[in-house]
């Protein structure tokens, strides 16, 4: 029963790609065409190259994608071992990214992985533009929360505030933690974005300071007594560092003495590191699951093979096994997905005063604030070098940086939020300067 | 800390050390080693099984490239089992690893007892005929059994194993054991102690819900016939109490006494699952009941007798706003209290175990502690033969699966209904409806380009008497569907078999750790829109 199709490398993909159907995506045109653009031209960016990483990026090479990048700051630690499968004994301390693209490319022939060793915060936000996809592997709140700023702010709205199809950057999402994960699709302006339900990642709830001063129960009050007020007493100036292992000992041989003198049980080193290091346990089958969702989407996205899951996905398998597939609906209101922030200006403004105004604005509260224009730099908080080259704009007034354009959607990175809650992100705001605009109501 | 235990650090922390021995002693065989098999196997060899055995008798061809990460060009044409089991051992020295170049269908018809010596065996892209039986010879030789299986964009896994007894089930969510109605007389003494209305701000705002609960409770039966709320009036009423012994705007405990108050309400004694398995006939206990069974002897004895309607006390309390002296004396009274439940229950299991002849120091005492601690969340799984599911599923189920209301009305083509779509229902029909057509065919449903005309109809006349064979008489299911089967024409793909395996490694890991709850009955993978779904057949 030898034919010439077993004898292909993408034989069984090619079921998926080549045949008609009628479950299938409204852009479903079933061809070798559509095999050679997913080899040949879509560039699918994966960030994380971790558990779900790792995963991903076999997951992906099996599905067609030839043009493959991906992103992490970590190295590989013996703890990595349990689940990521690309690494071994001997690559720890070696950058996870590197390490992870080269063994794919290794035994998935025709694959290019280009690996990156650094911050996502570190790659200009027009690096992440040049991909049609975006793949999430994470284990944060907060780095999904600026990849999604990201991928949002390239999203433009036409004059009847509808999403410009050619502007969605997809994103699929994966999340694990024990027997439990999701996986979920994000099309920025269609389907509700990370930051319109980020209720379902309710903040990480913290003791009370006076607990653990005063009436420790547990014993992880004891190890964050240790771990925040202790270590600060001890050691002026000095800052935890979690990764020491002397460190970590430190805590831990506190944690215990205090643990004694109130008769509190349970205080052990593997507690203290999953306490201080807020580890979350996790296996390798929950990662292939969710990862084998997420790259199982992102090909029925791109090609359009099948129908695609709307919009979430979660998996349990603590007691039994339960999945169920959830349709969240968009925040009509979210800041981040939205048609963007309407400032109103004075054409007098200078860049410097626009700067100042983010910061006091009650929905933006933006600090640390750099501004780009249809892909030119207005100013730069950083290097060094882009800052210096920047300096000058700030005392011209905005209005002539954007070529006198009366109303136009500018760009804005900083850092969101107050006090310690912080964090980077990337806003899209719509600049309307007064007196300049005769429809000026129609686009607000 | 030694290098294993380091390795395995973030799976310690969800099964622990005595879930990892488990795994470590485990022997596993793998039957066909595609892309399902080995992506199975992968994450059980991470997580450190101590032996596997791969089977498959077929070389690595081209296509394989494509879908299976444990081969590569230079295993083109060689034994694929050989080259697989290379690569897992690469993955983690620390596991044995070996292969057998066979095809599984021979093994199984020419070799049965070659599957006893193994704990586990993982039977992957099997067609209906060896399943059933390979199903007959494990359950013979009592060895669990799980099949996994990835067609297309759908996918199959089910467990088959005559039973399997979980004590440490560790639930997410189940309702702490606090006897907050019905406090035992220590309990009871050490909560009178406590004055609620003491003049003390800083001892006011450091009483333990538990006792703020007790007491209230006591004080609303005094009132209201030795009844507890039950309406939703009253369990307002309740909260209202709790709030009205407040003294200040941020007491905090008082703030979780009202939403503790639950907790008071619960009903008391058993719940159905556990009532359901102490009314099993295994409780009659003889020479060769197994020790899980022993023990719910003992906790059916022991809940009719000093329980009084209770299992064993669990022992330990939630964390809650308290001064440290009191959440420990607390803890202590908790602790006392299942400490003596459990000698109590220790007793009884010796004097069964003498009863039937055995050692009655051969449970020990580590285990039955554990199981009273867990007696409330102890479960029972059971699997049908899979020969028993194909020939007779369950009728009411199957019906209530195909035609599921939500999903349209029945139409009629060609004088058939029309199954409306639950996909995954429906794609459970069809797998075995392929491996039908392959039996008449030698041939899947469109495997082959250039006869997909010719299989689509002989597809639907095999779901017709599929059907009717199934007790749902003169029924079909949609041409999309149909065609959709055909379409995925047998193939592996790596995305899904990737799930499939992941889905299986985890149900393995929950088999041989004998803890959580493994699934029941048979997962259907839906890839097209992932509403997949368990079938309980």
């Amino acid at each position: 029963m030898a034919d010439s199709a077993s004898q292909s490398r993408s034989r069984d993909l090619d079921k998926l790609l080549l045949r008609s159907g009628n479950l299938v995506g409204p852009t479903f045109e079933p061809g070798t065409e559509l095999r050679d653009a997913l080899n040949e031209f879509v560039r699918v960016l994966v960030i994380g190259a971790g558990g779900l990483g790792c995963e991903l990026l076999k997951d992906l090479a099996f599905s067609g994608f030839r043009n493959l990048e991906v992103i992490d700051m970590d190295r590989i630690e013996v703890t990595n071992l349990n689940r990521q499968f690309l690494f071994r004994l001997g690559d720890v301390g070696k950058p996870k990214a590197e390490v992870a693209a080269k063994r794919v490319m290794e035994r998935v022939s025709g694959v290019d992985i280009k690996p990156h060793f650094c911050r996502i915060e570190d790659k200009p936000i027009s690096f992440y533009n040049d991909f049609h996809i975006i793949v999430l592997g994470l284990d944060s709140v907060e780095a999904r929360s600026y990849i999604n700023s990201v991928a949002c702010s390239f999203l433009e709205y036409d004059s009847d505030d509808n999403p410009r199809e050619e502007s969605i950057k997809p994103m699929v999402d994966g999340g694990t933690e024990g027997f439990k994960g999701h996986a979920r699709i994000i099309m920025p302006g269609v389907t509700p974005c990370f930051e319109c339900t980020i209720w379902l990642f309710p903040p990480q709830v913290k003791f009370p300071l006076c607990t653990l001063a005063e009436t420790p129960r547990t014993a992880a009050h004891c190890i964050e007594y240790a771990h925040l007020i202790k270590w600060d007493e001890a050691h002026s100036g000095k800052t935890f560092d979690p990764d020491d292992p002397e460190h970590m000992q430190w805590v831990y041989s506190e944690a215990v003495k205090r643990a004694e003198l109130f008769g509190i049980p349970g205080v052990t080193y593997s507690l203290t590191q999953g306490v201080v290091k807020n580890i979350i346990p996790a296996i390798a089958s929950t990662n292939a699951i969710i990862s084998a969702a997420c790259a199982l989407e992102t090909l029925k996205v791109v090609s359009g093979c099948s129908k695609t899951l709307t919009n979430y996905l979660t998996y349990n398998g603590v007691e039994g096994l339960h999945t169920k597939v959830t349709e969240f609906v968009r925040d009509k209101d979210c800041l981040v997905c939205g048609p963007g922030v309407l400032i109103e200006l004075e054409t007098s403004v200078t860049l410097k005063k626009f700067i100042d105004l983010l910061e006091d604005h009650p929905k933006l509260l933006l600090t640390r604030v750099s501004v780009t224009y249809r892909g030119k730099n207005l100013y730069m908080q950083a290097p060094p070098v882009l800052e210096e080259m920047t300096r000058s704009n700030l005392d011209l007034p905005l209005f002539e940086l954007v070529s006198k354009t009366p109303r136009d959607i500018v760009h804005v990175t900083g850092a969101a939020g107050k006090g310690d809650t912080k964090q980077s992100c990337s806003r899209k705001l719509r600049v309307v300067f007064k007196g300049m605009d005769v429809d000026m109501a129609g686009g607000a | 800390m030694a290098e294993p235990k380091v390795k395995y650090d973030r799976q310690l922390r969800i099964w622990g050390e005595q879930g990892q021995a488990a795994l470590e002693k485990a022997s596993i065989c793998l039957l066909n080693c595609g892309s399902t098999g080995s992506e199975t196997l992968k994450n059980l060899v991470l997580g450190g099984v101590g032996s596997i055995t791969v089977v498959d008798g077929s070389k690595v061809e081209v296509g394989d490239l494509g879908n299976n990460f444990m081969v590569d060009e230079s295993s083109v044409g060689q034994s694929k089992a050989e080259f697989v089991c290379a690569f897992l051992q690469e993955l983690n020295d620390a596991v044995k690893a070996k292969f057998i170049e066979e095809h599984p269908v021979e093994l199984i018809e020419t070799n049965p007892s070659f599957f006893s010596q193994f704990t586990l065996v993982i039977a992957t892209q099997l067609v209906e005929d060896s399943m059933v039986k390979l199903d007959r010879i494990c359950r013979e030789a009592n060895i669990i059994l799980i099949f996994a299986r990835s067609y297309g964009l759908m996918g199959l896994v089910r467990i088959s194993v005559k039973e399997h007894t979980v004590i440490e089930s560790k639930p997410d969510h189940f309702l702490d054991d606090l006897r907050l109605n019905d406090p035992w007389p220590e309990l009871q003494r050490f909560v009178e102690t406590i004055d609620l209305n003491t003049t003390d701000a800083v001892a006011h705002k450091h009483t333990p819900y538990i006792i703020i609960l007790v007491k209230v409770a006591e004080e609303w039966a005094n009132t209201h016939d030795g009844k507890l709320p039950s309406t939703r009036e009253e369990k307002k009423h309740f909260k209202d109490l709790i709030k009205s012994k407040m003294i200040m705007r941020d007491e905090e405990n008082y703030r979780e006494a009202m939403e503790a108050s639950y907790k008071v309400f619960s009903p008391q004694g058993i719940g159905p699952n556990l009532q359901k398995i102490i009314n099993d006939s295994c409780t009659e206990v003889d020479s060769n009941s197994s020790d899980f069974w022993v023990m719910v002897a003992a906790l059916k004895e022991f809940i009719a007798n000093e329980g009084g309607g209770e299992t064993p006390l669990e022992g330990s309390i939630p964390d809650m706003t308290s001064s440290t002296e009191l959440y420990i004396n607390l803890q202590k009274t908790y602790q006392a209290k299942a400490e003596a439940d459990f000698r109590d229950m220790e007793e009884r299991v010796k004097n069964l175990l003498k009863k039937i002849s055995r050692d009655p120091a051969s449970i020990s005492k580590a285990n039955i502690k554990s199981f009273c601690k867990n007696a409330r969340k102890i479960a029972v799984c059971r699997y049908r033969l899979v020969e028993d599911e194909f020939n007779s599923p369950a009728q009411p189920e199957l019906q209530k699966y195909l035609i599921d209301e939500d999903h349209g009305t029945l139409q009629e083509a060609n004088s058939l209904k029309v199954l409306p779509e639950n996909t995954a229902a429906g794609l459970y029909i069809l797998l075995r409806a392929a491996d039908r057509f392959a039996a008449n065919y030698n041939k899947f449903p469109g495997q082959f380009d250039g006869e997909m005309d010719e299989d689509i109809s002989r597809l639907k006349t095999t779901v017709v008497g599929l059907l009717n064979d199934l007790g749902c008489n003169g029924s079909t299911l949609s041409e999309d569907l149909i065609k959709e089967m055909c379409r995925y024409g047998a193939s592996e793909l790596h995305a899904v078999a990737a799930f499939v395996g992941g889905v299986a490694s985890q149900e393995v890991i929950k088999l041989i750790t004998r803890q959580f709850i493994p699934m029941s009955g048979t997962f259907i993978f839906n890839g097209i829109d992932h509403k997949s779904q368990l079938l309980l057949l």
